[in-house]
């Protein structure tokens, strides 16, 4: 190769090294994590995936819960073409694990303005932590195509 | 600055007229689709703006089955077509030597099979799934089978390339194959191996389940295997184009590609760095983040082969401009050859694809990506890559190619100098919009026109900016078949007996390491057991099966 190629290939591979350890530094630096193995929905036999998500804990009984001071746990159900719970208010400053599964299609879990944004599939449970620090009407976003309504598909979280 | 010539490409040969006619139709089979494509295209566009023109659209039900044409018929039919004539003619053409005309007729017969039968299911609104058709959504056995066809014509084509490739070898002992079939055949090798994934989850999985044979099946599995094939997809779309700026490209500028070793170099880089589709799943609940930061960084190593192509092409388009009296440190770049529209929509493609690689650079950014994974970022980030730099070189590839199919000179260089211009500057106005919307959380794939809560800030301005983008597209869509239409019928009768393509200033090796880039089995290797490192944990860790979903068909 070429004096001029070698130059190129160590600048660009030097550049791409910095961004990776600013991602690295993102990560265990700032905790921002991304979604990982957080559990499965498996059905008994004969069982369809919409019933095993009613029977499995803490999917049977899904809501907002305060689970300490400052500290909350939002247990959802994303199905077509709907959230539950559809609306929560929180206060300012509260810690909110969100812990999502689907009883029917893959949707999305988008909130504008933060940074949880997750997938959320059939047999699966995705879990994101996130504190909200400003006040302010949030949307909950269904980002994934889910059939004939998905657009519909949104919730609200209000924070005062 | 060296320019003595060294290696010259073989002399003038012609492909046989009946091979020419067969790689003519398939790509413009693949024209054919874009033109459905774009008109879709159009329709989206204006969702975004708040306005829902599908229910004028004839047989359309929704926004979605018009977004299913829309990704389908852009993103596989035309590009699977293009590669399929395209790369057969420049294997063809590298070797100096004739095709399997059985093999070519056949894998264009089961292209248009397979698209006839995937068309047939959109149409028909059995298969408003998307070009992704993440299970659960079910669509009808049909659509599932024609893309296996069509996955299937590709597949044919690599036998038809590998097949003269070794009797060109059987023909040539110990010599170095030469740089355009070497390229073109990687392109192949490469795509074999990453298709392994959706061939999977169609045949295995999808179809039967369509069928009624299973009654359910894993999403996040089928996710994963279609994600194996859904990134590398973005480089065989990419691959043709590379084709074109490495080989071709230099040579319509007057110049010569730089070093013949640095563009072997680039494509084996992709052939051995296939299994990176995970990225497209950093938010999907399931997968180690630790597995999802590997990837991450295999992500970021396959940048490099891009930005190495920067360098070559850049070199090569330097050295034609100066052997033409270019001169400066910038202003050699506006005394290249802008008034040919071959070469000036390429090298607007190649403006393009450097904000198309930095926005693609982001997503791949593992935590960046929570900012605008499914948001419209995306589909802003993939109109300046696969719309644009791809795109809109295949339509200045067509500017050369259509004349040359069809023995005619081009219609009109200055109406296809005003397209390609345009079609450049809609698509920064649309990326524009798309990119802002999605940084301000509009999601991609939702009919935005149709939401029933109020637009989030920063949505409308976003909306009206890129349904002002993409209809300044589309008319430089509908510019480029009037061009290529009025030069295939009423084009100026020309004798244009050969393709245009380089020589090199730098040789291949004759001796040393870079000898064995040609030696494909050693990288074919490293390249299936990257893919078992880092796919291997996560299906083990997978198993058994969560196969829990029933098809859904209500879109």
């Amino acid at each position: 190769m070429d004096r001029y190629e070698r130059i190129f290939f160590v600048f660009s591979a030097a550049m791409l090294a910095v961004f990776l350890c600013a991602l690295a530094y993102l990560t265990v630096g700032m905790n921002i994590h991304l979604p990982g193995s957080a559990g499965r929905i498996i059905p008994h036999d004969g069982e369809s995936c919409g019933l095993a998500v009613l029977t499995t804990p803490p999917f049977n009984h899904p809501g907002l819960k305060q689970i300490g001071p400052g500290e909350y746990e939002a247990v959802m159900i994303a199905q077509q073409w709907f959230f539950y719970p559809r609306r929560m208010k929180l206060p300012v400053g509260a810690n909110v694990t969100f812990r999502v599964t689907s009883p029917d299609v893959t949707h999305g879990f988008l909130i504008p303005g933060t940074r949880i944004n997750m997938m959320v599939i059939p047999g699966y449970v995705s879990v994101e932590t996130y504190r909200f620090i400003r006040a302010g009407n949030y949307r909950i976003i269904c980002h994934e195509y889910c059939g004939l309504e998905h657009h519909t598909m949104s919730a609200e979280v209000i924070v005062q | 600055m060296r320019t003595a010539v060294v290696y010259q490409p073989a002399a003038e040969f012609a492909l046989p007229p009946f091979q020419r006619r067969i790689i003519s139709l398939t790509i413009y089979l693949g024209f054919a689709a874009l033109a459905v494509g774009v008109i879709n295209g159009f329709a989206q566009a204006l969702n975004y703006a708040g306005i829902d023109v599908f229910q004028y659209y004839p047989g359309m039900r929704s926004y979605y089955q018009g977004l299913t044409v829309h990704g389908v018929f852009n993103v596989i039919i035309l590009t699977f077509a293009f590669a399929n004539g395209f790369v057969a003619l420049t294997t063809a053409r590298g070797l100096n030597r004739p095709l399997n005309s059985a093999l070519l007729v056949a894998s264009l017969a089961s292209l248009a099979t397979g698209a006839a039968l995937a068309t047939a299911a959109i149409l028909s609104g059995h298969a408003s799934v998307l070009f992704t058709f993440y299970a659960p959504l079910q669509a009808h056995w049909t659509f599932y089978l024609g893309l296996v066809l069509i996955v299937v014509s590709t597949w044919l084509t690599s036998i038809n390339i590998f097949l003269i490739v070794h009797a060109w070898r059987r023909d040539h002992p110990g010599e170095r194959l030469p740089l355009l079939a070497f390229i073109s055949a990687v392109t192949y090798i490469f795509w074999d191996i990453a298709s392994i994934g959706i061939a999977i989850e169609t045949v295995a999985f999808l179809l039967p389940w369509s069928l009624g044979l299973m009654a359910t099946t894993d999403p996040l599995l089928d996710r994963t295997l279609f994600w194996f094939t859904g990134h590398p997809i973005v480089y065989f779309w990419l691959l043709p184009v590379y084709i074109s700026w490495y080989a071709m490209i230099p040579c319509q500028v007057g110049g010569s590609l730089f070093s013949d070793t640095a563009a072997r170099i680039v494509f084996i880089m992709f052939l051995i760095i296939i299994p990176i589709g995970l990225h497209h799943q950093f938010v999907d609940p399931g997968i180690s983040p630790s597995l999802k930061f590997a990837v991450a960084v295999l992500t970021f190593i396959v940048f490099l082969p891009s930005l190495l192509t920067a360098f070559s092409v850049m070199y090569a388009l330097e050295i034609g401009s100066r052997r033409n009296g270019g001169t400066g440190v910038i202003s050699w770049f506006f005394n290249l050859p802008w008034a040919d529209p071959s070469v000036a929509a390429q090298l607007l493609a190649m403006l393009a694809f450097m904000l198309g690689g930095i926005t693609g650079l982001m997503n791949a950014s593992y935590t960046i990506n929570l900012e605008v994974h499914n948001t419209a970022f995306v589909p802003g980030h993939f109109h300046l890559t696969i719309g644009t730099a791809v795109a809109l070189s295949y339509m200045g590839i067509a500017y050369w190619l259509v004349p040359y199919f069809e023995q005619r000179e081009l219609w009109s260089r200055k109406f296809a100098l005003v397209q390609s211009w345009l079609y450049f500057i809609g698509v920064l106005i649309l990326a524009r919009g798309l990119i802002s919307g999605g940084l301000a959380g509009m999601p991609r794939r939702t009919a935005i026109s149709l939401i029933d809560y109020p637009k989030l800030p920063g949505w409308r301005e976003a909306g009206i900016v890129t349904s002002v983008g993409g209809s300044i597209m589309f008319i430089a869509a509908a510019m480029f078949f009037i061009e290529i239409g009025m030069t295939a019928f009423f084009g100026k009768p020309a004798r244009i007996k050969d393709i245009p393509f380089t020589d090199t200033i730098e040789p291949p090796a004759s001796e040393g390491f870079f000898v064995s880039l040609d030696r494909f089995r050693y990288w074919i290797a490293a390249s299936i057991i990257l893919c078992l490192i880092i796919y291997g944990p996560l299906i083990i860790s997978h198993l058994p099966l969560n196969r829990l979903s029933v098809g859904y068909t209500n879109y």
